[in-house]
């Protein structure tokens, strides 16, 4: 009776496969619920010191944008900050939403570790980032030019984020 | 005279004299049954950060800005699941304590009851079938005639 061996075994085997993946996923990582959903509407008025805020109509003039939640207080964010440059020095178009920050701090960031965003809102109080679905800085979306977002990603990017996830996004999204 | 005020400073932070209106700090509403009725959709949304704790349990900054929405929200006169509604658009079916029975989570709401019922079945298969495979055995010689001694052969019943 083989049966009696082999039957153990594969519930075993996929017992162990299963938990196996779900070790490998992380659990601060949230299924974005805004994926494939138009941006929210929203005006937000640029940090202090510079004149472009940022606002739904400018994520949807017909170019694919990057849209970049950060914060100065945020250390992950300046991690990812110098890749943020680079993408903007390729010429992506690369926005920034200043969530929950001291204005002369957030202008000050910019000023010292370079400005990649062609426009920057300062959500004072979080609100519109939660209209995102923003849930901890630094969070990256990418919005095709009519203002759906297409892609979204969680914590700090690496290099291989932008080349194997925004870049890919980006050129869905001018599709 | 530092000490003094070094002691008598703490005894106004420990006994709670924070300033009013200050950042940090939940405005309950004024209407007391709008404000019971914000912290029971509270106690349904779960915390982002900490995952889980409800936000009316959460410390965390986004819990705190979520719990004034909901009031907010109340307080424009939604009902409780427009406001539920209001937070799940921007964050998904992830925030429900509660989640819903969907084809989404069938995997979540069928899996444990499908195991134990799988679990189950086999062990009653295993108990049906080892019954048999275990006859008793003949006693041996010797121990027929232990037995034969301890009981006596005379009061065996004829």
């Amino acid at each position: 009776m083989h049966l009696r061996f082999v039957l153990p075994l594969v519930a075993f085997v996929l017992l162990a496969g299963a938990l196996g993946v779900g070790l490998t996923l992380d659990p601060r990582i949230i299924p974005s619920a805004m994926k494939g959903k138009s941006v929210p509407d929203f005006a937000l008025p640029p940090v202090a010191g510079r004149t472009l805020g940022l606002a739904s109509t400018d994520l949807r003039d017909g170019e694919a944008t990057v849209v970049n939640v950060f914060a100065s207080w945020c250390v992950p964010c300046r991690v990812e900050h110098p890749l943020l440059v680079q993408l903007a020095r390729q010429g992506i178009a690369v926005h920034g939403l200043n969530y929950k920050d001291a204005p002369e701090r957030a202008s000050n960031w910019l000023d010292t570790l370079g400005d990649p965003f062609r426009r920057t809102g300062a959500d004072l109080d979080g609100r519109v980032s939660i209209d995102w679905g923003v849930y901890g800085v630094p969070e990256t979306f990418v919005v095709s030019g009519e203002g759906t977002i297409v892609e979204k990603h969680v914590g700090p990017l690496s290099p291989e984020d932008i080349a194997g996830k925004i870049v890919p996004a980006l050129e869905r999204a001018r599709r | 005279m530092r000490p003094l005020l070094a002691a008598l400073a703490l005894m106004a932070i420990m006994t709670g004299a924070a300033p009013l209106g200050a950042i940090g700090v939940d405005v309950p509403l004024a209407d007391p049954v709008l404000e019971h009725r914000a912290r029971t959709v509270h106690k349904l949304l779960r915390c982002l950060v900490c995952q889980n704790q409800s936000i009316d349990d959460s410390n965390a900054d986004l819990a705190r800005d979520l719990r004034q929405i909901v009031r907010e929200r109340i307080q424009a006169g939604d009902s409780d699941q427009e406001a539920i509604a209001f937070v799940v658009a921007r964050y998904g079916d992830w925030v429900l304590l509660d989640p819903p029975f969907k084809a989404t989570t069938w995997a979540l709401w069928l899996g444990p009851p499908v195991v134990l019922l799988l679990a189950g079945l086999g062990v009653g298969i295993y108990l049906r079938r080892r019954r048999p495979l275990v006859p008793p055995s003949p006693l041996s010689a010797a121990e027929a005639a232990r037995l034969k001694r301890i009981v006596g052969a005379g009061r065996h019943p004829p």
